[in-house]
């Protein structure tokens, strides 16, 4: 993974020295190779500015979080035009489509209910997925401001924010604390140890 | 008599070969899956237009000259690449499978679908072609901090998954191509992320952006879906792996079978992990199991052809295949997976199928 092929590039006898001069200063920086260590000299190189216009995620951390703020009565009023239709007024969901609110206290039983309240971990989670993704027939519809009221309001609808004459923004985002935040695990498997067995198998097998 | 057409199509007799969806189980066909007809195929090649199609907000129509991937984030040269320059690059080709997670999804309670376009048709198989994705790290110059990339569809869901560095750095790829064309539109035309061996959705389809970063981003997909509950309430994620699984499409449910005498029994095996080390088959309702034979190739994270010769003398059986990959991993029953996992977990079902034949010569999905 960290070969250095550079040196016995065709490349390098190719009049690329820019490239190569580049690369020789990059081990000085700290880039990992990760394939060959071959550059190629393809692709236009991109500034912030347009970079920005591209970048539309959002970490857990905040990162990404566009700034502004909302009230949540704007978020009732775009989301009673815009979402209730699919999602129901208080998030119960319409016709198979999902159910947003609801359902805290219900992972563990036999008939789970994962909504935002009752399972997202994150809350940022929910602003960058209205941002890129809803509403479903018009995405990337809505302001950034526009955005924080439909996601200050669902979370309303989990009774995880209480004013709606409150502001919702980058910072009161961060601070809201999802009921699940601490429900994830990591990927245990292996989980299950079945035998090849080939004769008499179910006689033998153990009583499950 | 006729002439070769522009782009030829199957026979018209063959008009029953088709992917196929299942109405109740989304609300919308915008957000849906067409199965692959498992029990039609030959092989280990899916036809292109016969690939499982899973879409998030409906299959986008790109135009690929009017297509860019930008790869940003930690890196020393943030870079945009046209379609024509990624083509460019040193090429690789490689036969994997894709599986959707959700494939059996329907099964974790009891035998439900027909027939195994239902119960194992998330899956599809194909030569890829692209660019390894360490060629195009290595082009922008991957800071040491890097461990993920958030991988971005240009789909109206905007689909994103957080793939590990060591995955990026290990066999994903860039495929433009697929068993020899342009890959399909449903299979994400122009550019798709191709992660071997990887649920599905992380392969992301019609790719538009890569960004390096130090922690996964929490999407809405590896979140609130594609995530794994389980019966005390907690949840795991990154669950990226398709254990290893097989089924037997020949006799398989739905199947009719005219006459005693000879058949040879046929299916389908694979491994997120590795190569399919083994494949054994019963027909008494894994009491008994006898080793089938392997069609070469065998590969990794690729789809393995099993076979063996068998007569049927009019009795009821209980057919069920079991593989066993490179790693040692013995596929399950289903009753050992609910013991772990319970039967709300959606995702990653990989149990023994189990066909029941009856003496009129029926096959039926049934679990025992």
């Amino acid at each position: 993974m960290y070969r250095f092929k550079i040196f016995s590039s065709p490349f390098f006898s190719k009049g690329v020295g820019g490239i190569f001069i580049a690369v020789i200063l990059g081990i000085f920086a700290f880039p990992v190779w990760a394939g060959d260590g071959l550059v190629y000299g393809l692709g236009t190189r991109t500034n912030p500015e347009e970079i920005a216009g591209w970048n539309i995620d959002v970490g857990p951390d905040g990162a990404g979080l566009p700034p502004g703020s909302a009230t949540l009565s704007e978020g009732q009023g775009i989301y009673d035009m815009k979402c209730a239709r699919c999602h129901g007024v208080f998030g119960e969901g319409v016709a198979g489509k999902p159910v947003l609110a609801g359902g805290i206290g219900t992972l563990g039983s036999h008939e789970p209910q994962k909504t935002v309240g009752s399972y997202w971990p994150h809350a940022t989670t929910l602003f960058a997925y209205i941002r890129s993704s809803m509403p479903f027939d018009r995405p990337r519809s809505l302001t950034d401001q526009e955005v924080y009221a439909v996601t200050g309001y669902v979370l309303y609808l989990n009774e995880l924010l209480e004013d709606m004459g409150a502001g919702i923004n980058a910072q009161t985002l961060l601070q809201v604390e999802m009921p699940n935040r601490n429900g994830f695990v990591a990927d245990p498997r292996p989980d299950v140890a079945n035998a090849a067995c080939m004769t008499d198998c179910l006689r033998n097998a153990p009583k499950q | 008599m006729g002439v070769g057409a522009p782009y030829g199509q199957p026979s018209r007799f063959e008009s029953e070969v088709m992917r196929r969806d299942i109405d109740w189980l989304f609300p919308d066909e915008r957000a849906s899956v067409n199965f692959t007809p498992l029990q039609d195929l030959h092989g280990i090649v899916t036809p292109n237009g016969l690939h499982f199609a899973r879409h998030h907000a409906g299959v986008p129509d790109i135009n690929p000259d009017e297509h860019r991937l930008l790869i940003h984030g930690l890196v020393q040269r943030p870079l945009l690449f046209t379609m024509d320059e990624l083509m460019r690059f040193p090429s690789v080709s490689r036969i994997h499978f894709i599986e959707c997670s959700g494939n059996g999804t329907l099964e974790w309670t009891q035998a439900v679908m027909p027939t195994v376009q239902f119960t194992h048709g998330m899956i599809g198989c194909s030569e890829w072609t692209g660019v390894r994705l360490s060629t195009l790290l290595d082009e922008v110059g991957v800071d040491r901090q890097a461990r993920w990339i958030l991988a971005e569809s240009a789909d109206a869901a905007g689909l994103a998954r957080s793939i590990p560095m060591a995955k990026a750095l290990d066999d994903a790829m860039v495929v433009y191509a697929q068993n020899g064309e342009r890959i399909r539109p449903e299979q994400g035309y122009p550019l798709r992320l191709l992660c071997p061996g990887f649920e599905g959705n992380a392969n992301v389809k019609w790719l538009r952006r890569l960004e390096v970063g130090t922690r996964p981003w929490m999407t809405r997909e590896e979140t609130s879906r594609y995530t794994d509950l389980m019966p005390d309430g907690s949840a795991r994620q990154f669950t990226f792996v398709n254990e290893a699984k097989s089924v037997i499409t020949f006799p398989s449910g739905g199947q009719q079978l005219r006459e005693r005498g000879s058949y040879e029994i046929r299916g389908l095996a694979w491994s997120g992990r590795g190569k399919v080390k083994r494949v054994d088959v019963s027909v008494d309702g894994g009491n008994n199991w006898e080793t089938a034979k392997l069609q070469q190739p065998v590969l990794s994270k690729c789809l393995t052809s099993f076979r063996m010769t068998w007569t049927w003398q009019g009795e009821p059986l209980l057919l069920q295949s079991r593989v066993i990959d490179e790693s040692g991993y013995v596929q399950p029953t289903i009753r050992q997976l609910r013991k772990v996992r319970g039967t709300r977990s959606t995702y990653h079902n990989n149990a023994i199928q189990t066909w029941k034949l009856d003496v009129e010569g029926k096959v039926s999905n049934v679990q025992i």
